[in-house]
């Protein structure tokens, strides 16, 4: 990658004279990634500059850099024509950069006025005034458009609108002159982003400048003065005219990652048949088409996700792309039976399953690998052994009582065919990296090949943590699994990997199912058009998707 | 980066006792079982008559060990209960309403048989409805069995007006007497149910749902365990324990009282606490938990043979506690330290 001809892009209409925040060249390693791979940001007084990026761009990263939580590696941070260091978030708050992160760090319990002024109430040796508190926060308000907050009021009992607004009046009562956003429109309503917009407006007018992150483009060109590009943890282009560049060029920008995973052949035949009309010819019988591992029928669950409906047949890889908050993963806890569904059915080989029962899932041969491994699959400090028997120990003991030495050679035999390493099933679960604390997860569902079988495995972003090179790894178990006649259900953010890895591709928008298409029809391009801005659906559509 | 054939790997196979599951555990018993030694050698310093003298030691640690029993076989139930990741405050109260309802008018009549059943009953009885409360009423455990508490304690004292019951059936008081083999039967009831719950725990599909459910609710329900019913079980198992206890207890004072097992509850968590087990759940031994109780019935053991105050008991008490939690603290932050691939 060249990255010296790729930043040199396009330069604004108008070059500010001294940038507020200048990034020059930012390199951020963790362990086995390297999330920034030298970054360049320039941030004018005044304007809204927009963060673009795919997931896994190093978006997060930098964020985190700016409000003083990772310090980098390498690179310069220059501010107001300083170059500094933020050595922790006190710094940057004290230097006026204001992060709203996405899950806003409001306290549910205290008043609005407490939340503006919390860490810096104005007070004398410890006693808070309360009066210039709340009448701080009133004019506070009223500046950011929206008097009619009471300050008095508990902030838990605001609407999410509200609370963004809370948020950026704490960020002004700092005085802050930076304001970092990150996807603050993803909780809002269509109306309330309106709103939003008036509200940063308001604050660039009186000089303040937004780094404003979304995946939205209609809002970018809204909103925007300036777009950065992120891609693999570099700049891929800076400070593109946010009104007129095109989607084209700014998804061409976000495209074509590197980092190209390998993902294992598909079956030189689809496993499958899409409409399962033509082969069932050889048969001679109409109304014998090829029934559907799991069939989902008009789900819902009111303000998640609706109507969705969806088949997967056995052998068959099907992925669900979508932004996060596009309801995907809720939609694949509710098959499971961890959410209860408010509409709609589950079927699995036919038959209906009991709704919000995980019990009922797992017995008709469901498995699920959740988003959070560590909160949600493992416990960390039992050993792989027991952890791979999680969903079976029950079975393979001997009335009740647990038999470790079966177990661990069960675990053991799965947990080879998968390469675990270190293949020791006594460690605690905690020691392994990502990727093989990742295959302990399958392999509990495999495990039961034995006994009842896993017919479906749910798959929340399986490679989430894993590094490159383990990725391909897992792509390889998991297309084996599907040769081998389970079905899969795969959610990801990661659009190259719905594509590499799925026979089936469905893309999710606001809660519903907006596409569907043999993952060999659609490209990259193509996909996150349709997941950022449904562009693909007529106007009307997409303005009845909203309302 | 991936360490295929690592020799530290290689080791744990070959040391399996002492590297593999359960080093932790072991390590820290042996810890235990150190303190012990070092309570014996205070002892020999401070009443060398009684510590240096065979026999006299032999009754002395008899002794102990009758009144380690009752709290003993509390702390076990509460050892399940802090594994499943919940609390029983209520083990106390419920001790003395087992001991009460075993020992009225009306149930001593039908013999001890009944007795002994109706301790059990009502102890399995309550912990069901701590149970109900938590697993099925979704309250905290803490504040569930804080409500039991005191209303068990209000009902023991209701059905015994505040008098002390008299246990007029000898036989039933021979069980604080009978000695077979020299061994007090409340020490052998003690280790029988030590040996039960450690099977229950170690071997067993109840036990490991238990370390399951307490080690991380959301994977074991994701799993597909039934969490409700277990919660339930556990907290049930709880109350059986109060229930054999108060027997022993109502034996040994050969009377009934709403006032037997004060404070057991505290005695019980510290006891559980000091024995390994985690307050957030997911980890605790019996083994540890035994150790546990003997060690602070040890402490309390030569304060009595030294004639001091039991306010220094409690005081002592209180000091070990939160040493205790503070060791578990450090070793909770060094477990959380990353961990080089493959050491």
């Amino acid at each position: 990658m060249d990255d010296a001809a790729t930043v040199s892009t396009p330069t604004p209409a108008v070059e500010q004279a001294a940038p507020l925040l200048r990034l020059s060249a930012v390199v951020k390693t963790f362990p086995g990634v390297r999330a920034l791979d030298g970054v360049d940001l320039d941030v004018a007084a005044g304007e809204v500059h927009c963060l673009l990026g795919q997931n896994g761009a190093g978006k997060s990263t930098l964020i985190k850099v700016l409000a003083g939580v990772h310090r980098p590696d390498a690179g310069d941070i220059v501010w107001d024509g300083q170059p500094v260091t933020f050595p922790s978030p006190q710094a940057s708050m004290r230097a006026g950069i204001a992060t709203i992160y996405q899950e806003l760090d409001l306290v549910d319990d205290l008043t609005v006025a407490e939340n503006v002024f919390l860490g810096h109430e104005p007070r004398t040796a410890g006693f808070v005034h309360r009066g210039p508190g709340a009448r701080r926060t009133r004019e506070i308000l009223a500046q950011l458009g929206h008097p009619e907050i009471p300050p008095g009021r508990l902030v838990g009992k605001l609407p999410a609108a509200a609370k963004q607004v809370v948020s950026m009046g704490r960020a002004l009562s700092r005085r802050a002159r930076l304001l970092v956003m990150d996807e603050p429109s993803a909780v809002l309503a269509h109306d309330e982003v309106a709103n939003l917009f008036r509200v940063i407006r308001g604050l660039t007018a009186g000089g303040i400048a937004v780094v404003y992150i979304s995946h939205r483009l209609e809002e970018i060109r809204e909103i925007g003065d300036r777009v950065t590009v992120l891609k693999d943890g570099r700049t891929s282009a800076a400070n593109l005219p946010a009104a007129t560049t095109s989607t084209r060029e700014l998804v061409g920008y976000m495209t074509g990652r590197s980092i190209e995973y390998v993902f294992p052949p598909r079956p030189p035949a689809p496993p499958v048949p899409q409409r399962p009309t033509e082969p069932t010819v050889s048969q001679g019988s109409v109304a014998a088409p090829v029934a559907p591992l799991l069939e989902v029928s008009g789900l819902g669950r009111s303000g998640e996700f609706a109507d969705v409906s969806l088949t997967v047949h056995s052998g068959e890889i099907v992925g669900i792309a979508g932004l996060v908050g596009s309801g995907r993963s809720e939609l694949l806890e509710t098959v499971y039976g961890a959410r209860r569904a408010h509409s709609g059915s589950v079927r699995l080989d036919g038959r209906v399953l009991r709704p919000g029962s995980v019990r009922a899932a797992v017995r008709a041969g469901i498995g699920m690998a959740p988003e959070e491994r560590k909160s949600q699959a493992l416990l960390l400090g039992e050993p792989v052994y027991r952890n791979v028997t999680l969903a079976t120990f029950g079975r393979l003991a001997r009335a009740g009582f647990t038999d470790a030495a079966r177990e661990r050679a069960e675990a053991a035999r799965v947990t080879g065919e998968l390469r675990l390493v270190p293949a020791d099933v006594r460690r605690p679960v905690r020691t392994l990296s990502g990727g093989n604390q990742q295959k302990v997860v399958l392999a509990r569902w495999l495990l039961r090949g034995g006994c009842a079988g896993t017919r479906l495995l749910l798959l929340d972003e399986p490679t989430r943590g894993v590094d490159v090179g383990a990725r391909a790894e897992l792509y390889g178990v998991i297309r084996r699994l599907a040769d081998d006649g389970v079905g899969v259900l795969l959610v990801s953010s990661e659009v190259p990997e719905v594509l590499g890895l799925a026979d089936r591709v469905l893309v999710m928008r606001e809660g519903r199912v907006i596409h569907e298409a043999a993952a060999s029809d659609l490209d990259e391009h193509a996909v996150l058009d349709l997941v950022m801005a449904g562009s693909l659906l007529s106007g009307a559509q997409a303005e009845g998707d909203l309302s | 980066m991936i360490d295929v054939a690592s020799p530290a790997a290689a080791s744990a196979k070959r040391a399996g006792w002492w590297r593999g599951d359960g080093s932790e555990p072991v390590r820290r018993n042996l810890g235990l079982v150190g303190v012990l030694v070092l309570l014996y050698l205070v002892g020999a310093l401070a009443r060398p008559d009684i510590f240096l003298h065979g026999g006299r030691l032999w009754s002395n640690e008899l002794t102990v060990l009758t009144q380690a029993s009752s709290i003993g076989v509390i702390t076990i139930g509460m050892t399940f209960v802090m594994i499943s990741g919940g609390i029983d405050l209520s083990v106390g109260a419920l001790l003395a309403l087992a001991s009460v309802w075993s020992t009225t008018v009306a149930t001593q009549s039908y013999g001890p048989g009944v007795m002994i059943l109706a301790a059990l009953l009502v102890g399995a009885g309550s912990g069901l409805v701590n149970g109900i409360l938590i697993a099925y009423g979704r309250m905290v455990p803490f504040i569930a069995t804080l409500a039991t508490m005191v209303a068990a304690r209000g009902l023991a004292q209701k059905i015994s007006g505040k008098l002390t019951q008299i246990v007029k059936v000898t036989s039933f008081n021979r069980i604080a007497e009978w000695r077979p083999l020299g061994i007090p039967l409340l020490v052998i009831i003690f280790v029988v149910v030590a040996v039960l719950a450690w099977v229950l725990l170690n071997r067993t599909t109840f036990g490991r749902r238990t370390v399951a459910i307490g080690g991380n609710a959301e994977a074991a329900r994701l799993a597909g365990i039934n969490i409700r019913r277990h919660t339930l079980l556990v907290y049930t198992l709880s109350g059986l324990c109060c229930g054999i206890a108060a027997v022993m207890v109502t034996a040994q004072a050969t009377a009934g009282s709403s006032d037997h097992g004060n404070l057991y509850e505290l005695n019980a968590i510290a006891a559980a606490i000091i024995g390994g087990t985690a307050l957030t759940g997911g980890r605790g031994t019996i083994v540890g938990s035994v150790l546990g109780v003997l060690v602070f019935t040890q402490i309390y053991n030569l304060f009595i043979v030294k004639n001091l105050q039991t306010e220094y008991q409690q005081i002592a008490q209180g000091v070990i506690i939160v040493a205790a939690v503070l060791i578990q603290q450090f070793r909770v932050a060094a477990l959380r330290r990353p961990v080089p691939p493959g050491a």
